[in-house]
């Protein structure tokens, strides 16, 4: 069947199986390998990317559910060059090491942060209570998403939808 | 990790649902039960019709004294939802629990409850809740109390070509509720889950998930205290589950120290 | 030499393309042509392949080629890298572990691989391999060590029907440590399981295989902990082919804690196919079968006992084993229960009589192998959990205890080393420091009360003590070699200056999280006084770098870096020859500072840029010396280096329901000089959260018939963030007085001593509430609690 699903802001027209996953799709179609798998049971949480706004798990998604959605991956944090906040909390903090589960925490937080926008501690970890790190211990991740928290403008904060770059749509790519 | 082939089809309305799973598949709502089910290759349906764009099936209202949550409702519309906090704690309470952000953000109660896993959250508090299951199918809608909808491991009283379209729950003023989990620490899923709903008069429903291979209400125990008396044991003629995580003796501790809790939070 | 940059928390500079997505991890790369494999593999634990039918399998479209036990007879097995004998003198039992299960032979463990379907995309060969039919004959399994040396045990190699690999003492006759025990005036007896943990990398182990026929060349990239080391097990032991004709590259890894040092049968088998059928092969492993594949950790079931005299001094220590190896002998397998365990089973206490008596075994199990710790979480668990036992059973106040028998401070400069009763020499340590700060940041005192309290409540509260010393910078290779390895276990490293005086630096360790490329930086940087901009790092090509022994073991600055320093020292002294020869003064006037020579007591002086150029464009040039300033290196470490530290939980436990709740984790550990506080700290972090998964969360389980029943994250638990306080950490400085940096190595002094602390806290609060139980099984589940106050 053939998808259409906007991926940081870019229009992507492709035909997939219907049994194809998003994170497939995102990372064999698309090219876009931020995106990992580390499990099999929807436990782990290292495919998170933003569907609609929302952090979801893209192994446990169709393409063909995201269809006619707007999807976030890690590639398309970045605006202008610019880190978003939690990616400079990461890279601040030491909230990673061989960066694998790094892609799903930084969404995972991004979600967590754009509903609750100064969490606590504890908020904080229940928010990763999905996203598995075996490098960190999660201290640092805890500390960067705290850094984040804090070092984000007001007016940032305001705009609900930086948090996700739901931006406008480009032109339509076609993938083969 | 890949599914087997199967055919995906986007139902617009519930009437279009229906008469698509006449034609065979299941209908997936978040896939959250389903997929990962799916992917390990022990779920193999020919078809899936996707019902979680039908409106119908969202939003969450009052009618009456009942509140009416639609089935295509994720866990975090319901744990969010200032209604559900206002009329029925317990379900914002219970819906918070379940799996983690992502899960909640596009798990339903409807796909929950039809997959009816034993240790899912859901099944105890629509039990406790006295909730009514409402699913249409070839026939129109019909209505099962869902002390009838759990028939076992795994196993509903909805028919392959029914659809959950929305859950009925009486509320009434006065009452209490909670719901009280243990949680298996590595899937997060209910090892006992325990939910209470007192009435305005002190009656109290109880129900179970985690414990027996079915969740149930436990009867005997509602039978006990409603009467004044002693809780008693936990489950009696229930097949109790034993696993990696707790035996049959540990759960049946757990389900009588987590209904104390539960009892204790709504005294 | 400046100081701009050793001892400062430098930001990482990997991070930037882990934070946006632009890692290159190997399931990230696509080659042309690429083709998919997935592996058909026993869903029995023990079990004779009876036939195998292809057809319908060969018939799926996209199928390329499928490849059974028999096509692959003549591939070698994958080689055991180290070498323990039987204490009688018997060859250690070596099995072929072949690349897939022939007909007529049986798989050895669930998962043990029979076919591999090569197709166009991974869907259609999972699709394919679902319909290779084989017939089985399922046989009789066992899993547990204990198990397999009963008399009737189920054999795992019909050819050693004991299931015994090597038997194995230690330290001093037996005889002597049983005189000194009968003389024990108490004796602490414990007998426990140190259980199997599944390491779980988040990145599942991926392999590409690719040919290519005009140069008649093999690239391998692999998910590796050290790519020459492959290339060397692979072309010389495996496949047979020449080591110039194969690169190997291990691109961004996704974490290994020790599972990824291994050479695996998939890595050789990608590699052949891609010759066979002429177009690149990958393969990545699914979770489930990493849970099954993958080498596991620990798993020793044993029985130890200290004696202490009247006062409380140590006498002696007995210790009988027995070690689980799995079906087949992976890597390094045999060294970890034995040099890596028994060799530090001194601890820091003044022990003055040590045996251990070790079985090796088969099971039908996969392999067991080093994971993270190796070794040393078992020895460390062993007598910090007798240790905290001891206290309890006499009375005694377990930090006391400790104070008591601890070896004395010593430097290994002014002080001579310590020498063990278990062969290694200590090179250095402080253990009363570390126990003392542990102790102050506790507030100990206070918790004693504050414990009290609680005790009269359903929220008791228990604090478990552990002080470690391990053994890293693996290692002296005539040691080693000495111990039955294989290999030699120096490193090299090689330093180009570019005539531009920007320096490319080739390391043969392999970062996969340890920030190798921000420290090691930071190390060049200001041994040679110039900007980390001006410097790069590489690893984790075989054709780019000289040789490598690859990251494990703590060993990556210790030796690795201690490499490049020996190569900076070369660049150097080649440095002040040609800076000599412009300044025109002798080599012995100059000084190095700050990126420039200078004439000593002048400013007349010619910068490293001007030098480097100089080297590269000789004009003006010392005689007989050649162009260029490009060094390599190899360093073969004197000794191993002894970090050591100590750890204190405070728990919380449910009376009711048995559910323990970390509420502290304190961690002093004394790592030597410190490069990057802020990557040493990460590492402890790291570590203390596998430690306390094993102590409360993880563990297989395997049933009466070999089958794991909790292979996903579904049922395996490891510790969420949830689970884990904020950690506090600190740190003292015992440099190492025999490497150039004085780095003693951080990466799994975290996972060795948090293990016990946390059993240790546990058992304390069960018996501030009267319970006594010696042992809970790990790990430390609700209901095993529970039972143990019931």
């Amino acid at each position: 069947m053939q998808v259409e699903i906007n991926v940081n802001g870019k229009a992507r027209k492709a035909e997939v199986e219907d049994r194809t996953l998003l994170v497939y799709f995102l990372r064999d179609t698309l090219q876009l390998t931020g995106t990992h798998v580390g499990c099999d049971t929807s436990s782990c949480g290292a495919c998170t990317v933003h569907l609609d706004g929302v952090a979801v798990k893209s192994c446990t998604l169709l393409a063909a559910q995201a269809d006619g959605c707007s999807v976030t991956t890690i590639e398309g944090m970045a605006k202008d060059g610019e880190m978003h906040p939690l990616q400079e909390g990461f890279r601040e903090c030491h909230g990673l090491q061989c960066g694998y589960c790094t892609p799903g925490m930084i969404m995972t937080a991004a979600d967590l942060l754009k509903r609750t926008p100064k969490p606590s501690e504890t908020e904080i970890r229940f928010a990763l209570e999905g996203n598995i790190c075996r490098c960190t211990g999660y201290h640092n991740i805890v500390k960067a998403i705290q850094w984040a928290a804090e070092n984000t403008a007001a007016p940032m904060l305001a705009d609900s939808h930086l948090w996700t770059n739901d931006v406008v749509v480009e032109k339509v790519v076609e993938t083969e | 990790m890949i599914t087997y082939p199967f055919e995906y089809k986007r139902a617009s309305s519930v009437a279009e649902a229906v008469s698509m799973l006449a034609e065979g598949g299941k209908a997936l709502s978040g896939g959250h039960s389903l997929i990962p089910s799916m992917k390990l290759r022990l779920n193999m349906p020919d078809a899936l019709v996707d019902v979680g764009r039908i409106p119908e099936l969202k939003g969450i209202s009052m009618d009456g004294d009942e509140l009416v949550i639609g089935a295509g409702s994720t866990h975090a519309d319901i744990a969010d939802s200032q209604l559900v906090k206002e009329k029925l704690s317990l379900f914002a309470e219970g819906a918070a629990h379940i799996g983690d952000p992502a899960v909640r953000s596009r798990g339903t109660i409807g796909g929950s409850l039809a997959h009816a896993d034993p240790s899912a959250d859901w099944p105890a508090l629509v039990l406790a809740a006295n909730a009514t299951i409402v699913v249409t199918g070839p026939n129109g809608e019909r209505s099962i109390p869902s002390t009838d909808f759990f028939t076992g491991l795994f196993s509903t009283a909805l028919n392959d070509d029914e659809l959950i379209t929305k859950i009925r729950v009486p509320v009434s003023a006065g009452s209490k509720s909670t719901y009280q989990k243990f949680a298996q620490p590595a899937s997060r899923y209910a090892l006992v889950g325990c939910a209470i709903v007192k009435q305005a008069d002190g009656q109290v429903s109880v129900a179970f998930s985690g414990v027996s291979d079915a969740p149930f209400r436990d009867t005997d125990v509602e039978k006990n205290l409603n009467s004044g008396q002693e809780a008693g044991p936990v489950g009696k003629g229930q097949s109790i589950m034993s696993d990696n995580f707790a035996s049959e003796k540990y759960r049946v501790h757990l389900a009588s120290v987590y209904l104390q809790r539960a009892l204790e939070a709504v005294a | 030499m400046s100081n701009r940059y050793i001892g400062e928390s430098i930001k990482r500079r990997e991070d930037k393309r882990f934070i946006t997505g632009k890692g290159r991890y190997t399931d990230d790369i696509v080659l042309p042509g690429m083709l998919h494999a997935h592996f058909v593999r026993s869903p029995y634990a023990h079990a004779r392949v009876v036939g195998i039918d292809l057809e319908e399998a060969k018939a799926m479209p996209g199928v390329i080629a499928i490849y059974t036990g028999d096509d692959v007879a003549a591939i070698n097995g994958v080689p055991c890298g180290w070498q323990v004998n039987f204490r009688n003198g018997e060859t250690m039992r070596e099995p072929k572990h072949p690349m897939l299960i022939p007909t007529g032979s049986t798989a050895k463990h669930v998962g043990d691989a029979v076919a591999v379907v090569i197709a166009e995309t991974k869907d259609s060969a999972i699709d394919a391999a679902e319909l290779v039919m084989v017939e089985w004959e399922e046989l009789p399994a066992v899993a547990a060590p204990a198990d397999a040396i009963l008399p009737d045990a189920p054999k795992v190699h019909e050819q050693f029907p004991d299931n015994k690999a090597f038997d194995w003492t230690f330290g001093n006759p037996i005889e002597e440590v049983d005189a000194a025990m009968e003389k024990a005036a108490h004796i602490t007896e414990l007998e426990f399981i140190n259980q199997r943990v599944v390491p779980n990398a988040m990145e599942p182990r991926a392999y590409i295989g690719s040919y290519d026929e005009t140069s008649d060349k093999y690239t391998l990239y692999t998910s590796t902990q050290n790519p020459h080391l492959i290339r060397l097990l692979m072309c010389a032991f495996v496949l047979g082919i020449p080591e110039h004709k194969v690169r190997v590259v291990g691109p961004d890894v996704g974490g290994g804690f020790g599972s990824k040092i291994y050479h695996y049968t998939e890595e050789a088998l990608v590699t052949w196919a891609s010759k066979q059928i002429g177009q690149p092969v990958k393969w990545t492993s699914d979770r489930s079968e990493a849970f099954l594949t993958d080498a596991h950790g620990r798993d020793h079931a044993t029985k130890a006992e200290m004696g202490f005299d009247a006062d409380g001094n140590i006498v002696g220590l007995r210790i009988k084993t027995v070690a689980n190896m799995g079906a087949y002998l992976s890597t390094f397998a045999p060294a970890v229960p034995t040099y890596l365990h028994g060799t530090l089973l001194q601890g820091l206490y003044t022990t003055p009589k040590i045996n251990i008596d070790m079985t090796c075994v088969f099971t039908h199990t996969v392999a067991v192998d080093a994971y993270r710790g190796a070794g040393r979480p078992e020895a460390t668990y062993l007598l910090e959990r007798l240790m905290d036992l001891a206290a309890l059973e006499m009375g005694r106040d377990p930090a006391e205890l400790r104070f008591q028998n601890f070896i004395p401070p010593f430097d290994g400069v002014e002080q001579p080393g310590y020498q063990t009763q278990v062969a290694l020499q200590y090179d250095s340590g402080n253990y009363e420091a570390v126990l003392k700060r542990g102790l102050e940041m506790l507030g100990y005192e206070n918790f004693r009360a504050e414990q009290a309290e609680a005790a009269k409540t359903n929220k008791i509260l228990g604090v478990g003590f552990s002080t470690y010393v391990e053994a890293c910078g693996i290692a002296p290779s005539a040691v080693v070699g000495a111990l039955g390895a294989r290999a030699g276990l120096f490193e090299s490293a090689q330093v180009r200056v570019q005539p531009t005086g920007k320096v490319s630096v080739f390391t043969g360790s392999h970062s996969h999280g340890q920030g190798h490329e921000t420290t090691f930086v930071q190390v060049v940087a200001d041994k040679l006084g110039i900007p980390m901009d001006d410097v790069d790092l590489v690893h984790g090509d075989s054709d780019t770098i000289a040789f490598g022994m690859g990251t494990y073991g703590s060993r990556s600055l210790a030796v690795g870096g201690s490499a490049i320093v020996k190569s900076i020292d070369k660049i150097l002294e080649k440095g002040a020859k040609i800076a000599a020869h412009k300044l025109e003064c002798a080599e012995g006037d100059l000084e190095y500072a700050e990126g420039k020579w200078t004439v000593k007591g002048t400013d007349k002086s010619i910068g490293f840029g001007d030098v480097a150029l100089t080297a590269y464009v000789p004009h003006v040039y010392p005689a007989g010396l050649e162009p260029g300033l490009d060094f390599s290196s190899f360093y073969d470490p004197a000794n191993f280096t002894y970090p050591f530290g100590c750890h204190i939980a405070v728990v919380e436990v449910d009376k009711e329901t048995g559910k323990v709740t970390l509420k502290r984790m304190i961690a002093v550990d004394d790592v030597g000089n410190v490069i990057n506080p802020m990557i040493v700290d990460g590492q402890i972090h790291g570590g203390l959260a596998q430690g306390i998964g094993q102590a409360l969360f993880e563990g297989t389980i395997y049933d009466e018939n070999g089958q794991l029943t909790n292979g996903s994250y579904m049922d395996y638990c490891m510790p969420r963030a949830d689970d884990l306080p904020m950690f506090e950490t600190d740190r003292q400085v015992t440099p190492c007085p025999h490497n150039p940096l004085g780095v003693k190595g951080a990466g799994e002094a975290g996972a060795i001593g948090s293990t016990p602390a946390v059993v240790n806290a546990v058992i304390d609060a069960l018996w501030s509430a009267g319970h006594k139980p010696k042992d809970i099984l790990m790990p430390l589940t609700s209901e095993r609690v529970w039972e143990a106050m019931n």
